[in-house]
């Protein structure tokens, strides 16, 4: 049954070639199994997830999503079980209701399995920073899964659930896809409503989803999308594509691959699997050509003033006083704050809250926060440029291979620049896609088409042709086979 | 030497909306606490702010009536700091670009005009409430505030006195009402000011100047402004220097203390909220506030001196009390005998009176201004005695019977037929021998004295002015 797309799920089941029951426990056993291996759930709640399970009579006219088991990455809220975000400031933490995304799907009858894995509040790119121990990258099992979604990518490559929601604020949706050989959708900001994902940088934050295949996305994206009255920066669009229509790939498409500096830090056997991936556009008929993003090499030293900033504001909600993690018998309000935090959060989050105090902090102020958001502006103006001439744009998902687990944990730079090529849609507001584009080293390698602003779709049906073509999303890491 | 005082306004001004300005919860004043809080004014995890379309209404409204310009995009940002009762760790507020600025209000002072520039003036969310409880070391946190829209009113240093000060603050206090945004309740805190206080020599650059915080009455503004300028003045005359700092006023002692000095101050790291988008504000949009603000106080001051020949003492006490105001138009629209000043002199006095003495608003007021103009129009006519009128008043307040009824049941309507009115005086005179001797010894204000006894013989219902005629001519 985990081998099967969504699309031959939805099949198995109106057929009653099994049940919404067999296929929840088939997860739920695959979990038991094989996360031990991989840490790639923090929570599980194997009973609930079966009693919606047995209590699910599919017929023709049901949802197609109606007994689909999903999971979703801990930092949406959830009222059925606590909600961690990685951190032990809610190691406890019960949502008092749903996220908007996590209310839409169960509304749609998928099944959610569990709550996955990932970096403190969504700050790192390796997993590493998450308080309940790394997930570890289920095709070679010392390197790391990528983050800060890689308990969600993890989960999907070992096929522990069929799909999974994910956050992206800087690349934390596709690069974790790119380590762990699946796909991943960030989709235009917006798009799917924040309420009720546990804020990191609000205006770069947004959910999506990772599986195996462009098509399996496709099935879950529009039911996600859409206005939210309790998100005023919600987009009021519909995705607007049907899994038949992802099959459509539309005439004359011109992919733009991006040249820049970052090419030169990128490991060559990368850029060798991407050379074989324009092989491929080019034989189903698109076109490829190159494009010039000139401020991309900003795009890093930018993201880490606008992220770090905003972060430094949300995250001062966790103050020990109403909700979550509160330090033992304080003596007073300032060092209920001090200690609360400085027990609670880790060093990557408090690194950035520093960060992020300091850049909004007066005299300050212009030098970093102001000028990041120039620089926010003229990244934003390269890519409307670029969509000028191309539909989509190429690029490697990261510059390098997964690495090994504590390899890059003491060099946070080393370590911020995994996202070199993911962090422009998000300043920009972009949506973008990364799938597998083959192995290097028995290690999966991943590229990213960037679309224009609502162009899922696209990204999608061009996604779709390639995976038609290939079968690197297919490939299910040994030793999770069975 | 002559010091010269310099003093700004930051007036917070409560908007009346019936939900909060980022959540769907209740402003309702009094309720249990944290019994109108909900997730998003508890700043819970993944919660997240909506705009309440109502402030953007009242703080245009707010601007036009203050001649200040619209922006027309406007923002919202965060301001950073930890206050056990600031739930998110940061206020939603607005600093650049806020929704109206650069505007004027003209005050009277001293019998002339006077021009009180308005810098600017913003929105943003309340805070909640902590209480502090000595005795068990406890604080409680009430956050039925949280989120409570405001309206920060900032004005240029242009008053230069507290006498100044509170006649622009009662201005504000009064325009808040006409328009309808702000209850004005300041024992609730619903409008309360912070005051900037510096002091220089005359043709000096400004001094520098302190913050007295969160004053909640016109006295103690009064006070407090007394109290921190000869401060200062003692300061700088000892030769010591002012120091900048935000200070609380002690109403108990009379005095403003330290509360935190410039250095002490937070850094909020202001910056443009990323959950809240820009706010286009159109033309239209302002057309079409500006087609539905009610008449202003001075206008209408203006007009009830200049139309309705109120005097000036008249229309500022009418005036002054936005509802009153409208149920004195409203009974003067319905009267058919009565005059303005002579509807004026009933809802000042008799109305007046009672709202006092049942200590209620003209809007609990039972009676209706057709029923008031109705007996107004009866004293005019004659029919009613003033005395009767106001008795009448009285009990129509609690009776559900129309006026006529009410006058026949009670045989309230005075006596016109001349005869029986003779026949009361006759009786008068025939038991005040006395008073008729001192009358024919010249002694002609004992008159009033008789005129009494025929009222009270009568009931009241002989209209005085005939029964004063009546009894001269009986009398010479």
């Amino acid at each position: 049954m985990h081998t099967l797309s969504i699309k031959k799920q939805i099949k198995g089941l109106r057929a009653k070639e099994f049940s919404a029951s067999e296929i929840t426990s088939h997860y739920l056993s695959r979990i038991n199994e094989y996360n031990p291996k991989i840490n790639a759930f923090i929570t599980t709640h194997p009973d609930a997830s079966l009693e919606i399970a047995n209590g699910i009579e599919i017929s023709k006219k049901s949802n197609p999503l109606l007994g689909i088991p999903i999971a979703h990455k801990d930092i949406f809220c959830t009222q059925e079980v606590r909600t961690t975000c990685g951190s032990k400031m809610l190691e406890n933490f019960i949502s008092p209701y749903d996220a908007t995304i996590v209310e839409k799907i169960s509304q749609a009858g998928a099944i959610s399995l569990g709550k996955t894995n990932m970096d403190e509040f969504a700050m790192g790119s390796s997993n590493e920073t998450s308080f309940y121990g790394c997930c570890l990258n289920p095709w070679d099992l010392s390197k790391v899964p990528g983050g800060s979604s890689g308990g969600s990518a993890a989960a999907v490559a070992a096929r522990l659930t069929p799909i999974a929601t994910a956050t992206d604020n800087g690349g934390s949706i596709r690069q974790p896809a790119a380590f762990c050989g699946v796909t991943g959708l960030k989709p235009t900001y917006g798009r799917i409503s924040r309420y009720g994902m546990i804020a990191f940088a609000s205006s770069l934050d947004q959910a999506g989803f990772i599986a195996p295949s462009a098509e399996d996305i496709a099935y879950f994206l529009d039911v996600a999308s859409g206005y939210d009255p309790k998100d005023s920066t919600s987009l009021n669009e519909k995705v607007d594509i049907t899994t038949e229509e992802i099959t459509n790939l539309p005439k004359n498409i011109t992919i733009g691959l991006a040249e820049s500096e970052l090419t030169e830090h990128t490991d060559p056997r990368i850029l060798q699997k991407l050379e074989d991936a324009i092989k491929v556009f080019t034989s189903i008929g698109i076109k490829v050509t190159t494009v010039t993003l000139p401020h991309s090499k900003f795009a890093i030293p930018t993201y880490y003033v606008v992220a770090p900033a905003e972060a430094s504001s949300n995250l001062s909600r966790f103050d020990g006083i109403r909700f979550g993690y509160q330090t033992n018998q304080p003596k007073n309000i300032n060092e209920l704050y001090e200690k609360t935090r400085s027990e609670g959060f880790g060093s990557e989050v408090k690194r950035r809250i520093l960060i992020g105090t300091y850049v909004l902090s007066a005299g300050y102020y212009d030098a970093y926060y102001v000028k990041a958001q120039k620089i926010r502006r003229l990244i934003a103006n390269d890519y409307k440029e670029a969509f000028d001439k191309v539909d989509l744009i190429l690029s490697p998902t990261a510059p390098n291979l997964p690495f090994s687990i504590g390899e890059k944990s003491d060099d946070p730079i080393s370590m911020y620049h995994n996202d070199s090529y993911t962090v422009g849609a998000n300043l920009a507001g972009l949506p973008g896609i990364s799938f597998p584009v083959g192995f290097v080293d028995s290690l999966p390698v991943g590229a990213q088409l960037i679309g224009n602003h609502l162009s899922e779709k696209l990204l999608l049906q061009v996604t779709h042709a390639f995976q038609n073509k290939s079968d690197h999303h297919l490939a299910i890491p040994k030793e999770f086979e069975g | 030497m002559n010091w010269e005082t310099v003093i700004g306004l930051e007036i917070h001004a409560q908007l009346n909306t019936k939900s909060k300005i980022f959540s769907a919860s209740s402003t309702e004043y009094g309720a249990k606490p944290n019994t109108q809080a909900s997730l998003v004014d508890l700043g819970y995890p993944g919660v997240l702010p909506v705009l309440n379309q109502k402030v953007i209404d009242y703080a245009v409204k707010f601007g036009l009536a203050t001649n200040c310009e619209i922006s027309s995009e406007t923002i919202f940002s965060r301001k950073n700091y930890f206050y056990p009762d600031l739930p998110k760790g940061y206020q939603i507020s607005q600093l650049d670009q806020p929704i109206v600025h650069s505007g004027y209000v003209d005050i009277e002072i001293n019998g002339g005009p006077k021009r009180i520039r308005i810098t600017r003036a913003h929105l943003e969310e309340d805070a909640g409430k902590s209480m502090h409880n000595n005795e068990t070391h406890s604080s409680y946190i009430d956050l039925n505030r949280a989120g409570v829209p405001l309206l920060e009113i900032v004005s240029e240093p242009d008053m230069s006195n507290a006498k100044e000060a509170i006649e622009y603050m009662k201005y504000i206090h009064l325009l808040v009402r006409y328009l309808g945004i702000c209850d004005g309740n300041l024992q609730e805190g619903s409008f309360r000011c912070d005051a900037n206080v510096s002091i220089r020599r005359p043709g000096d650059n400004l001094g520098t100047r302190t913050e007295i915080k969160n004053l909640n009455s016109f006295r103690f503004i009064e006070k407090a402004i007394n109290y921190e300028v000869d401060r200062q003045i003692e300061l700088i005359e000892s030769g010591s220097i002012i120091k900048q700092e935000t200070r609380l006023y002690d109403d108990e002692n009379g005095i403003t203390r330290s509360m935190r000095s410039k250095e002490e101050s937070n850094d909020y790291r202001y910056f443009p909220d990323p959950d809240l988008l820009p706010i286009t504000i159109s033309k239209e949009f302002i057309d079409s506030i500006k087609s539905k603000l009610p008449e202003l106080p001075n206008a209408k001051n203006n007009r009830f001196i200049n139309d309705l020949k109120l005097s000036e003492d008249d229309a500022k006490r009418l005036i002054e009390n936005p509802q009153l105001s409208i149920f004195f138009e409203d009974t003067a629209r319905l009267t058919k005998k009565a005059n303005s000043n002579q509807v004026s002199n009933w809802i000042i006095g008799k109305i007046s009176s009672m709202l006092n003495e049942k200590n209620i608003a003209i809007d609990e007021f039972k009676l209706s201004s057709q029923k008031l103009a109705q007996i107004i129009d009866k004293v005019c006519d004659g029919t009613l005695s003033q005395n009767l009128g106001s008795k009448l008043i009285e009990l129509a307040y609690d009776s559900e019977q129309d006026i006529e009824a009410i006058i026949s049941e009670k045989s309230l309507s005075q006596i016109s037929d001349l005869n029986a009115i003779n026949k009361i005086i006759d009786k008068v005179l025939a038991s005040n021998a006395e008073q008729i001797q001192e009358y024919k010894a010249g002694n002609q204000k004992i008159i009033g004295y008789l005129i009494g006894q025929t009222m009270k013989l009568s009931g009241g219902k002989v209209n005085p002015n005939t029964a004063k005629e009546l009894l001269h001519k009986k009398l010479s």
